[in-house]
């Protein structure tokens, strides 16, 4: 037997944006056992949201993370319009929904960019980079800010998207789509980006599903979930369907997370042309009454879970966050065991870790 | 010693560590790299290895777990060293001031030389604050910038 060696993987890392550390022993250069070690980012938002009022936790909860910050937003308004229960004009649903998509464009276009970085392939992760600064302008154009946008609020949202806005963000959102077509050929169909992918890191339909993973990372293993079926917002209107892979590897993962940077765009062009007119917002009457409610949403990385717990006074009772990496932070411990030393950072980045997410 | 203090000016090495912040800035620190900024073209590289760097680009509030991280990763960077601290709530805990886990500001644990902020600081003011990282630093070495 080769001897064995431990190294840390973290929590500075230069694979890494975010600190975690893998405690990985190797095997001369074949990974026998990870042990992820987490808490490096946690600051303790769910009590910090317990402490301030329950208008002001939208900012807080929109920086759980930094790059599904518009869903996280989008999501606590809607578990507490959820406690009285409050109807959302049906504009603002609309709206919401766009901006999902939008920063849903924009986090694939990140991830993609990285995965290329991780394997190697550094003029691809500045052509992506490039493509999302596009995205960033949409969204600062729409909402005021590149990447926390603080636009949905109890009960509707803060602006609209005036009818100039709307022809700019079409007419941007075909090139982004044409543009991203042709680089996610290369990253579909390319030899030795296939070569660094194919293959690593496979993780069974069974498996998948007793280690309870979510979103891009649980479709790419065969399974049909994704919480847009529920047909919440204007998801229902849209006619959408989610997009499965079978083979469960690191490819079959960047192949569901291309297909649904394209899907993602095609949804905000239909979002646009079927979008109502109307309010926007509507205001909620005194404070979130005594009530229990759940959300569920999909993030660009998986699914989120929302639970609110009003008591009638300004405060929350309780609010409690289940974020998608932490579900699928236990798939590591089956894929990376009998992988190689360069193939770690590749099978790391397959998942879209969000560290920050993870630990709040 | 001439050229290497020249060199520190022209081509500065930053590293980029994150605290336990919501990834905002780390994203925008990342886009000052990409093609739309690109910092790279004033020499400005992006190093893993904090022995190799000139300048500490820090983002995120300091938590109980990475004070600890932080003060390592100083103590390994070469003098004379910059820290950048990005963000509202690298600078003084931010929209976290209220989080039982969250120590505070940058400072509170590593000397600061420039704040830059922001939520999330856009990547013209993280470029400002690199160069005024550095005219601190020609300044206290003497080399006209």
């Amino acid at each position: 037997m080769a001897p064995r060696t431990v190294a840390p993987f973290g929590p500075q890392h230069p694979v890494f944006p975010e600190p975690i550390q893998l405690k990985i022993t190797y095997e001369d250069e074949k990974v026998v056992n990870v042990v992820p070690a987490i808490g490096y980012g946690h600051r303790g938002i769910e009590k910090a949201c317990e402490l301030n009022e329950y208008q002001k936790n939208i900012y807080l909860c929109e920086r759980i993370c930094g790059i599904c910050s518009c869903i996280h937003g989008i999501s606590y308004c809607e578990v507490v319009e959820r406690l009285w229960p409050i109807d959302v004009p049906p504009r603002a649903k609309y709206l919401r929904t766009i901006w999902s998509e939008m920063s849903r464009t924009h986090s694939h276009l990140l991830w993609l960019g990285l995965m290329a970085d991780a394997f190697g392939f550094e003029s691809m992760f500045m052509q992506f980079w490039r493509i999302r600064e596009k995205v960033l302008d949409l969204l600062e154009m729409t909402t005021g800010q590149r990447v926390t946008h603080s636009v949905s609020v109890i009960g509707g949202v803060r602006r609209d998207i005036d009818d100039e806005q709307k022809k700019k963000c079409i007419k941007v959102l075909m090139e982004v789509r044409k543009e991203s077509e042709a680089l996610i050929n290369v990253f579909i169909n390319d030899y030795t980006v296939k070569a660094r992918t194919v293959g690593k890191g496979v993780l069974t339909k069974e498996q998948a599903i007793a280690l309870g993973c979510t979103g891009p990372h649980l479709r790419a293993s065969g399974v049909k979930e994704d919480c847009r079926m529920q047909g919440l917002q204007a998801y229902g209107d849209l006619g959408f369907e989610p997009i499965v892979e079978k083979d469960g590897d690191s490819y079959a993962r960047s192949v569901v997370r291309c297909r649904e940077l394209l899907q993602a765009i095609d949804l905000q062009l239909e979002a646009f042309s079927k979008m109502p007119e109307g309010e926007i917002a509507v205001r909620p009457k005194g404070n979130p009454p005594a009530n229990e409610a759940f959300y569920r949403a999909e993030q660009p990385r998986g699914e989120v879970v929302y639970y609110a717990k009003g008591n009638g006074t300004r405060n929350l009772e309780r609010l409690h966050v289940r974020t998608p990496t932490y579900a699928n932070i236990p798939s590591l411990l089956v894929m990376l065991p009998g992988c190689e030393l360069p193939d770690v950072p590749v099978i790391i980045h397959s998942l879209d870790p969000c560290i920050s997410c993870t630990e709040r | 010693m001439g050229i290497i203090n020249t060199s520190r000016i022209k081509s500065p090495w930053i590293m980029h560590f994150d605290n336990s912040s919501c990834n905002g800035c780390d994203i925008e620190v990342l886009a000052c790299l990409t093609p739309l900024y690109d910092v790279e073209r004033f020499g400005i590289v992006n190093m893993g290895n904090p022995k190799h760097a000139d300048v500490l680009v820090v983002t995120g509030p300091v938590n109980r777990r990475t004070a600890r991280v932080l003060k390592n990763l100083y103590a390994q960077v070469p003098d004379p060293k910059m820290v950048i601290a990005v963000g509202t709530c690298a600078c003084s805990g931010g929209v976290f001031h209220n989080c039982y886990n969250i120590l505070g500001g940058v400072d509170k644990v590593i000397p600061v030389d420039v704040y830059v902020p922001g939520c999330a600081a856009k990547p013209e003011a993280i470029i400002d604050g690199v160069v005024l990282a550095l005219q601190k630093l020609s300044k206290a070495l003497g080399v006209a910038k």
